[in-house]
């Protein structure tokens, strides 16, 4: 412990000029980050609000407010509150299995769940109507049943489920296959149970790439539109999302009010910024329960563990120290 | 070497991926069978009319050339993103993250008429293009930045939790020994971050293959132009054509399957060498 | 909402609990109307207008659902299981497709309500931009060189296939009846189409909002739409010598209606459009009215003008397949020579 921490406190000023880059060239990068963001983040969000607001704050209030737009909003947090957790138990599931074990066929199975990315929205909708409309596989016998899947909330879960189903098992696996499976060897070889291990020692670790991937799979699961277009059956007040409402008002010459309903999924933005800040927060506090663990007496702690006081800085530290740093770019 | 055996110790292995396999079954294998299914109905012939047509080549040319044109930009300035926000502090940046996931979260008619409005003749930014003789809007390069806004958040979503995870003793330890700050980049830092910038890539280019609602704004729709593969699936659709729709995306989806296995199977394997290194 | 959420469960789980499907009272009645893009307005008046009527004639309370979107997929939609009482599309093709593939409706549909089951028409026109001034009169100046002509893609616009089939008689007659002329010069008109958007809607935003184009070919319930509610005072209409007339047609939906027992009060909608006030509210939506006494009371907003219907091109089976169909006459003007 003393030799690490003594090497990062002496070293850490000389050491700061190495593992930057010069004053001059963070700002070129930073510069030219910000232009690409300003010309494909920034300025498309002035054009919407631009026109959401171009009637006035009465005028979005209106739209907003209009008993068919929040019918929309309710059908669309329904869908996202069904969506979203089904895929995270799956992504965590998936990436489970296959970054922390080698089995024949992985990389199929990755490339399977990348799949519903590479289907055309259009046919993402068009595979269930094959299954489930009136001249489909199961349509006439679910008829026979009155059980409504397409043009119903069912479909459209379905839909929003496939298009948004390889999101967090995507953000994991590479994050995961980084990180490397010691920390939760070492977790289980001093007695934790597979599920204290995942809790304790995977899930702090993994904490940012779950968050990215429950953040971006909500927003796409939100802002949908072409699979969930096709399932939908475009009943106004009952089967319309957001995006469909927006498109239908778009359609109806009320341009103002079709950018004021969009305007509210950029809100979604709001949602990451305060997200990302209570995860901050909680960085510190993540680490109590595994200082707790790696206490606990009847869990005698891995030297390592114990050494840099949480699993995160163990690692790297130990890398580190234990790897010849030559071999990395050897 | 003690790998595999170290990795028996974890469990779950049964119950994960049983669970990833039914799940994977039900929301996307069986109706993708379904699809499959539908374009059988086919013969041989009729399908390799439907599918070598020349319109049909030309929206798979502008489709593919498209997308990974947009990927490679995405790839490359979402890894700049991603580098900048973790790495770096600067007025705004906070707002900037924040911002990151707007493409997914805008219905795509409304960012393609948006992109649409900035890149016309008229617009913001089409007007200064075209005074330098560049048209955007109703030009294959519409449909490009149209792509690259869609699919903007996958590289820097997938690469910012690595790069946020990579802690900097490595990068300290290797400038201790010497190295200098681009060969710390360029052997501790790209290395670490290239599975999940890969991940990135090959997620937005699948994702911009498909993408239909934004680009018929900004594409101009011309036949064998700037008609992308998925208006030529609606078109087939709007004649009721379901087969030579269907068959129209199995073709996009064998073809983007392969390039994804492809990646994966790269991946797997230099994964696979630089752990046992 | 929380049938909803049972509802949404339940399909996930695969169970399959009876009667998911809400069960209406049995004194109020819900009616779907499944509709093309344009027709919101219309049928937002209309079906108040309904409702009143009915309940002060049958003491029933009816509500009548909103659906709307592209003809053609609105079609499939329903054809696929989408359970409309009744469909108001914007063109016969669609509809006979419920008859063909989906076994919704008898083929003879057209015939169970007067006027070809249409009871409110319109035409095609064109939009110029104020003062007019590349001087568009009529049809023959579209293929003027020089002259940027917008209209949709008839390959995903029902709308933009009357503009088309309105150019092709429109040369038919200019030339005798010679399809090979009558060919060229529908070539030439889309020589000078710069964008082909996907709908009518999008092609309107290129004409007003991008500023693209000396001429937009539309329904004249869009154009004056169009007008009404996007550039009033910058843009004409210019009626061309002769045009087509489009019939948006309805129609009971048999199979759903006999199922939901909602046969009589779903005939009783659309009976009701050709009754006058039914016609005046479609008149004041843009729509020509049938109704003669209605027609005169509009007459300063709907120009006479010459019209020829589809049946000059032998119905819409004839025609989507000789020019809207792969391989067919509007896939060749665009082969690489």
């Amino acid at each position: 412990m003393h030799v690490v921490n003594i090497s990062r406190q002496s070293a850490s000023r000389q050491l700061r000029q190495a593992t930057t880059e010069p004053a001059a060239v963070r700002w070129l990068l930073v510069a030219v980050a910000l232009a690409f963001v300003g010309v494909f983040l920034v300025l498309p969000l002035v054009a919407v609000a631009a026109q959401a607001l171009k009637a006035g704050l009465g005028a979005f209030g209106a739209a907003i407010l209009d008993p068919d737009t929040l019918a929309a909003v309710r059908l669309t947090l329904l869908t996202a509150a069904i969506a979203v957790p089904l895929n995270v138990v799956f992504g965590v599931a998936a990436a489970w299995a296959i970054a922390r074990f080698e089995f024949t066929g992985r990389s199929l199975l990755i490339t399977l769940i990348d799949l519903p990315f590479a289907v055309s929205p259009v046919i993402a909708g068009l595979i269930y109507v094959l299954l489930f409309g009136m001249q489909g596989w199961l349509g006439p016998w679910l008829a026979d049943h009155d059980v409504a899947i397409i043009f119903a909330v069912p479909g459209i879960v379905l839909a929003t489920i496939f298009v948004t189903f390889p999101f967090v098992a995507r953000e994991l696996i590479p994050l995961m296959r980084a990180q490397g499976p010691e920390e939760e060897q070492a977790s289980v070889v001093l007695g934790a149970s597979g599920w204290q291990t995942f809790r304790y020692v995977t899930l702090p670790n993994v904490k940012w790439g779950l968050l990215y991937g429950v953040i971006i799979l909500n927003a796409r699961a939100m802002g949908e539109f072409g699979a969930v277009s096709v399932v939908s059956g475009h009943i106004r007040g009952l089967t319309n999302t957001i995006p469909l409402h927006v498109e239908i008002l778009y359609n109806e010459y009320q341009t103002t009010a079709a950018f004021a309903v969009a305007s509210i999924l950029t809100l979604l933005g709001l949602v990451t910024l305060v997200a990302k800040t209570i995860a901050d927060r909680k960085r510190a506090q993540s680490l109590v329960p595994l200082a707790a663990l790696a206490e606990d007496p009847a869990h005698s702690a891995p030297p390592h563990l114990d050494l840099a006081g949480h699993a995160l800085q163990a690692r790297s530290a130990g890398a580190a120290l234990g790897t010849p740093a030559q071999e990395a770019w050897a | 070497m003690a790998r595999s055996r170290a990795k028996n110790v974890l469990p779950g292995f049964g119950l994960t991926l049983g669970f990833t396999l039914l799940y994977l079954s039900l929301i996307v294998l069986i109706p993708l069978a379904a699809l499959l299914l539908k374009s059988t109905s086919l013969t041989w012939g009729q399908f390799w009319g439907v599918v070598s047509n020349p319109r049909v080549l030309a929206a798979y040319r502008l489709s593919f050339g498209a997308a990974l044109g947009a990927a490679l930009v995405n790839a490359l300035f979402g890894l700049l993103l991603a580098w900048v926000l973790v790495r770096y502090s600067f007025p705004g940046r906070r707002l900037i993250d924040a911002l990151v996931d707007l493409p997914f979260a805008l219905p795509t008619a409304v960012a393609g008429i948006t992109l649409t409005a900035l890149f016309a003749k008229t617009g913001w930014l089409g007007a200064p293009l075209h005074a330098l003789g560049i048209d955007v809007a109703y030009t294959p390069l519409g449909v490009m930045i149209a792509l690259t806004f869609i699919g903007l958040p996958f590289v820097v979503r997938t690469v910012q939790p690595v790069l946020e995870d990579l802690a900097a003793e490595r990068e300290e330890a290797a400038a201790m020994l010497g190295a200098s700050r681009w060969q710390t980049l360029r052997g501790i830092v790209l290395p670490e971050l290239a599975p999940a910038l890969v991940t990135g890539f090959a997620l937005a280019f699948a994702r911009a293959t498909g993408e239909y609602g934004s680009i018929v704004f900004i594409s101009g729709n011309m036949p064998m132009k700037t008609e992308i593969a998925p208006l030529v699936i609606i078109t087939k659709l709007e004649q009721y054509d379901y087969a030579g729709a269907t068959a129209v995306a199995v073709v996009m989806l064998a073809i983007s399957f392969t390039l994804l296995l492809v990646i994966n199977l790269l991946q797997g394997w230099s994964g696979r060498r630089h752990g046992e290194a | 909402m929380r049938r909803s959420i049972v509802a949404a469960l339940a399909a996930l789980t695969a169970a399959l609990p009876p009667g998911a499907a809400a069960q209406q009272a049995p004194k109020d009645v819900v009616l779907l109307n499944v509709s093309y893009d344009p027709t919101r307005e219309l049928y937002q008046d209309y079906n108040a207008a309904f409702a009143r009527y009915w309940k002060a004639k049958t003491g029933q309370s009816v509500t009548i659902r909103q659906s709307h979107g592209g003809s053609g997929k609105q079609a499939r939609s329903v054809i696929d299981g989408l359970q409309a009482d009744v469909v108001t599309l914007a063109l016969a093709y669609d509809v006979d497709a419920l008859a063909e593939r989906g076994r919704l409706i008898p083929r003879n549909w057209q015939t169970r309500l007067p006027d070809n089951s249409a009871p409110y028409t319109s035409t095609i026109v064109f939009l110029v931009r104020k003062g007019n001034p590349k001087r568009i009169r009529d049809w023959g100046d579209l293929v003027r060189p020089g002259v940027s002509v917008v209209t949709p893609n008839p390959k995903t616009s029902g709308g933009a296939r009357w503009n088309y089939l309105a150019a092709w008689g429109y040369a038919l007659r200019k030339f005798g009846g010679d399809e090979g002329k009558a060919q060229q010069f529908v070539a030439a008109l889309f020589r000078n189409v710069p964008v082909l958007d996907s709908g009518a809607r999008g092609a309107t935003t290129t004409f007003i909002e991008r500023g693209i184009g000396d001429v937009m070919i539309n329904w004249e319930n869009e154009a004056l739409l169009a007008m009404q509610e996007m550039g009033k005072g910058q843009y004409e209409i210019v009626m061309p010598s002769v045009s087509i007339l489009a019939e948006p047609p309805v129609t009971v939906v048999d199979r759903v209606a006999n199922k939901r027992g909602t046969r009589p009060i779903a005939e009783a909608y659309l009976h009701y459009l050709y009754s006058e006030e039914g016609q005046t509210i479609a008149a004041s939506h843009f729509y020509r009215p049938r109704m003669a006494s209605v027609a005169a009371k509009f007459a300063s907003r709907f120009p006479r003008i010459q019209l020829f219907d589809i049946r000059e091109f032998g119905g819409w089976q004839v025609a989507q397949k000789k020019h809207f169909d792969d391989g067919g006459i509007f896939d060749r003007l665009y082969q690489p020579r």
